[in-house]
């Protein structure tokens, strides 16, 4: 009970800190976050710029603050969708089996064999490079994984007695598979939808660099982190405080997706 | 007794307690026993009983989280606690050997037969030439019964059946002749016949060799069958032990009279009130399970069931045995439904029913089924209740209120009322759990109940509660049911009448007393003498009749 409560409490905290930093930055940043100051360019942090300014001369922790919205969302909605698209695959598949299964698995490993990366390039050239496009091309990239984890879990799930003992009760497929399948699911989704989290938070600072994420001057973390490489030598900060962002972020939804597993798990509910 | 432990003890442990060494919770305590020479000792005790733990710390193979707080483990005269590493292996495997439960994990998946058996030879006995390992390998295989023993060597462990397999695992432990033998669950896992075989083999082969046998079991009457001495344990201790035949004839501790009452015995045959039309009418039945189809190939499906007709009148318990294989699971699904049957026909109550068709509903309502396996028969996620519950949600024209009572009710039945209901699976023990398994299928006040193995997963003393359980809601609320089970003894105690199954067809069937007393066909004799009649002797403990003794071993598939 004390660690679960210790996740609950320090991840409730980082998140609780990121999603204030974000609401306070749509109404309010210390500066004009997209405002150019040629002549206080690459100032290190100090009374005024509390985390410095980039090489346009911009305050670091206005743009962080303002990224800050911009860059949970297409996480937080990248990750829902490629869930649901994944999740829904695999029940079908795992549940239905046969030709159904061999279709849809030879699909999803077709799509399984590009890199993330260069599937969600190709989908962007498609959808446009803003935020919205991001989220599609990347949701729609990091759904086979979730659908072959779902497929898998479905598939030993479907042989346990108490999947059969439904039936036996005259329960429909429809019902044994939302009822009795799909939640024990949960556990498995929730700690590959945390890492993702984190997958698709560096995909769109990868696709920043390449030119294809959120187009600037709007600033998220990934193409704040994209932008600081050359200045790396002369401005740490400029790539120190967006991967720092990044990390805290991410540690924090670990731990809270750990104490929400934890906490779905009836197993796990009341164990020391 | 003294006297074997004072001199020339074998293996001679005394006074070993074991902790958990995160909470110091002593899961064996003060235990103090000696093996001679030869002798042959079985360790009784339920689940939880500390006989593994206290069996495995021998060859100081414990889990790392237990740890050996008292007590000294002399084997051949030498304290193993001063053993280096490497002396510690020598011993293991060189001296000491070990049978395992499971045959169907304890062989290497991706590695021949032959070059498994010849591992333990190479690292215990490294002056012996490949030929030499070789000749000792093929000449053992012989000895346990493989047919083919050099075809045997480039075979892998999927080829072989369960009890083929037990018997290579003896072949590999044999083959380097320990001093000690030690049999953890060794034939817990195969049906009664092959149990029989395979214990046979072993005493056989120990015997020859003079090899010492220390077998762990949950099976008291199977253990005193083949040993010399029996100790019983429970919670960590020893309760009693002495000489197998006296400690069966009178046993002194209450718990092991608990363990030989918990026995199953056969209770007066019950008047089956006849009726014009039976509840369930299995009429040649054919299942087949369809081969694999790819898009160029099509492999011959396997006939399972090859034409079966059965019959099950209200009321009455039929017994489905037969030994694994023998398509017994595959009957009891296709009459629930849950698989497709490819010929014949099956009435419920006279009328024919089929997936879809006009009975259907009707029968899925009063047809249900306990499973075999407390574990993994109820969802996690649901609470006891709820799991009860659900069986009633497609029943129409029920309240809610309603619905709540009858799963109140049921509960009480089987003995988990009150808090139960809030309960997760996995707060429950194994009884309460198959517990819970017969509620959900009894609360819709069934007809016909089919029971797919449901006590074989559970103890002894705990088995005894269920099925007592069971022939008491059977009694009450008067379903028909179709009780599938591998164990004759457990048939002998609940069956009205007897269905003896092999390789898919039905070889005999008839009411229990003349299946048990005078049974007409090979297989049914076979799987009799693998199993004791109880005659309860004065002094609160039983003898042991084995039945049709003379019976030939099954002969070895080539």
């Amino acid at each position: 009970m004390k660690r679960l409560s210790l996740n609950v409490v320090l991840g409730g905290a980082i998140i609780g800190t990121v999603v204030v930093g974000a609401v306070l930055g749509a109404v309010w940043t210390p500066y004009d976050p997209l405002k150019i100051d040629f002549v206080g360019r690459l100032a290190p942090p100090g009374a005024s710029h509390w985390l410095g300014t980039d090489e346009f001369g911009r305050d670091v922790l206005s743009r962080l603050m303002a990224a800050a919205a911009t860059s949970m969302l297409i996480s937080l909605s990248t990750v829902a969708a490629a869930g649901l698209l994944g999740t829904a695959v695999g029940l079908v598949s795992g549940y239905l089996r046969g030709w159904t299964d061999r279709i849809l698995m030879a699909f999803n490993d077709a799509l399984l064999a590009f890199p993330a990366i260069l599937l969600a390039l190709g989908l962007l050239t498609v959808a446009g490079a803003n935020s919205y496009g991001i989220i599609v091309a990347l949701g729609l990239a990091y759904t086979p994984s979730v659908a072959r984890i779902v497929r898998g879990t479905v598939l030993s799930l479907r042989e346990r007695e108490f999947v059969e003992a439904s039936r036996v009760m005259g329960n429909s497929e429809l019902y044994t598979v939302l009822r009795h399948i799909l939640p024990n699911c949960v556990g498995p989704m929730i700690v590959l939808a945390t890492s993702m989290f984190g997958w698709v938070l560096l995909a769109e600072s990868a696709l920043s660099f390449l030119g294809l994420g959120v187009p600037p001057p709007a600033p998220t973390w990934g193409n704040m982190l994209a932008a600081s490489r050359p200045f790396i030598a002369q401005a740490v900060w400029l790539a120190i405080f967006p991967g720092f962002c990044i990390s805290l972020t991410l540690l924090g939804i670990n731990l809270l997706g750990d104490a929400l597993r934890d906490r779905l798990d009836p197993r796990m509910r009341g164990a020391s | 007794m003294t006297d074997i432990v004072s001199s020339g003890a074998l293996l001679d442990v005394e006074a070993l307690s074991l902790s958990v060494a995160a909470t110091g919770t002593e899961v064996v305590r003060g235990v103090s026993f000696a093996v001679a020479p030869g002798e042959i000792v079985g360790i009784v005790g339920e689940s939880g009983s500390g006989k593994t733990l206290a069996v495995r710390s021998i060859m100081a193979l414990q889990p790392p989280a237990i740890r050996r707080t008292a007590g000294t483990i002399r084997f051949e005269g030498r304290d193993l606690a001063g053993l280096s590493a490497k002396e510690l292996r020598d011993l293991r495997g060189g001296r000491i050997g070990m049978v395992f439960q499971e045959p169907m994990t304890s062989l290497n998946p991706s590695m021949t037969i032959g070059r498994q058996l010849e591992e333990g030879l190479a690292v215990h006995q490294r002056t012996l030439s490949a030929d030499g390992r070789r000749a000792l390998v093929l000449d053992m295989l012989r000895r346990v019964g493989i047919a083919d023993p050099d075809g045997a060597l480039a075979a892998y462990p999927h080829q072989f059946s369960g009890g083929m397999r037990q018997r290579i695992m003896l072949a590999s432990v044999m083959l380097l002749q320990p001093a000690l033998l030690i049999a953890d669950e060794p034939t817990t896992a195969l049906d009664a016949v092959v149990q029989r075989d395979v214990l046979e083999l072993m005493v056989g082969l120990t015997r020859a060799h003079g090899t010492a046998v220390l077998m762990i079991s949950h099976d008291l009457s199977m253990v005193a069958r083949y040993t010399d001495r029996i100790i019983v344990m429970r919670r960590g201790e020893i309760v009693e032990q002495g000489r197998s035949d006296e400690l069966l004839r009178a046993p002194q501790h209450p718990y092991t009279r608990a363990l030989l009452s918990a026995m199953p015995r056969r209770l007066p045959a019950r008047p089956i009130p006849p009726a014009a039309t039976p509840i369930i009418e299995v009429r040649d039945l054919v299942v087949e399970y369809g081969g694999r189809r790819g898009l160029f190939r099509k492999e011959a499906g396997k006939r399972a069931l090859h034409g079966l007709s059965l019959s099950i009148m209200p009321r009455e318990v039929v017994a489905l045995v037969g030994g694994s294989g023998s398509g017994k699971t595959t009957l009891g699904r296709a009459i629930a439904g849950l698989l497709p049957s490819s010929g014949g026909t099956i009435r419920y109550a006279g009328r024919p029913i089929g997936a879809g068709g006009p009975g259907w509903a009707v029968y899925r309502r009063n047809c249900q089924m306990v499973f075999q396996d407390p574990y993994s028969s109820l969802d996690p996620r649901m609470t006891i209740g709820a799991l009860v519950g659900e069986a009633l949600r497609t029943v129409p024209a029920m309240g809610r209120g309603e619905k709540a009572d009858r799963v109140a009710e049921v509960l009480s039945e089987v003995g988990l009322a009150g808090p139960f209901a809030d309960r997760y699976p996995h707060e429950l023990s194994g009884g309460q759990r198959q517990r819970v398994a017969i509620a959900r299928a009894v609360v819709r006040r069934p007809a016909f109940v089919i029971a797919d193995e449901p006590v074989s997963a559970l103890d002894v003393t705990v088995r005894a509660q269920v099925l007592e359980l069971f022939a008491d809601l059977q009694a009450r609320h008067g379903f028909s049911c179709l009780f599938i089970s591998h164990d004759l003894g457990v048939v002998e105690q609940i069956a009205d009448r007897v269905v003896v199954m092999q390789d898919g067809r039905i070889v005999e069937q008839g009411d229990r007393d003349t299946v048990f007393d005078h049974p007409s066909h090979a297989y049914t004799r076979r799987l009799l003498s693998a199993i004791p009649a109880l005659a309860p002797t004065g002094e609160g403990g039983v003898r042991l009749k084995w039945r049709f003794d003379d019976v030939a071993p099954e002969p070895v598939p080539s």
